[in-house]
């Protein structure tokens, strides 16, 4: 007989992957509130106003990937693995503010 | 120049990771998720450290300054790629019951880093004093 399947983890791993989400959309946060202040140092230009949306936008990505998958994760006991689309929007929002970075440098 | 179609053709047909070798207990497939999301932070660290050099160091030459930036940026792009990439790999290698892939990513990315650390600090020591 199969023993039964317990109603939590006992290893907290959906937990911990939650938490490991939020502590990433925190350090987003961080990275898209330098964005927006690099550039508002610009000063108030229509393409500094652009850039800031524009920043905005690619945080609220971020944050709608992560409450998606943290959602996901605090459905039950064992949880759907990871998307590769998850993933690449993940790591596009990341790449985003980069590019964005090297554009206001010049 | 196959492998890299091959990785790329993994990245946007994720049906095609389902269809190989067997499912892994769930756990490995979120620690591997912690460690995906770990490398994305340390992305995230890098591209803020460089948004960072050009708004906090506005003293240093305009040359040296975006030379800093911009090598904090691409250590972000390429480690923010290198995480999708891995996460997969390694996605890929538990379905086979394969090894994990080994990747000397880690040591260079920390190499990076050293150097862009002593170039700051040689940088901040010797402008400020002359």
């Amino acid at each position: 007989m199969p023993p039964p399947v317990p109603a939590r983890d006992p290893g907290l791993q959906p937990e911990r992957t939650r938490l490991a989400w939020r502590r990433t959309t925190l350090s987003c946060t961080v990275a898209a509130v330098l964005a927006a202040k690099q550039a508002l140092h610009q000063g108030s230009s229509p393409l500094a106003l652009v850039a800031v949306t524009l920043s905005g936008l690619v945080w609220l990505g971020f944050l709608a990937v992560a409450h998606r998958r943290i959602q996901t994760l605090s459905g039950g006991a064992r949880p759907r693995v990871l998307g590769v689309r998850a993933a690449l929007a993940a790591a596009g929002c990341t790449v985003a503010l980069a590019c964005f970075a090297v554009a206001t440098l010049f | 120049m196959i492998t890299i179609v091959q990785t790329l053709r993994l990245w946007f047909a994720p049906q095609r990771i389902g269809e190989e070798g067997e499912t892994p207990d769930y756990r490995f497939s979120l620690a591997n998720e912690r460690t995906f999301l770990a490398w994305i932070r340390t992305s995230l660290a890098l591209v803020g450290g460089g948004f960072a050099v050009d708004q906090f160091l506005p003293d240093l030459r305009w040359g040296v300054r975006v030379a800093l930036a911009l090598a904090l940026l691409a250590a972000g792009v390429l480690c923010a790629l290198r995480a999708v990439n891995h996460w997969v790999r390694c996605e890929r290698a538990m379905r086979r019951g394969e090894d994990l892939p080994v990747s000397r990513f880690p040591t260079l990315l920390s190499l990076a880093v050293a150097v862009v650390a002593v170039v700051m600090v040689v940088v901040v020591v010797f402008g400020w004093a002359g």
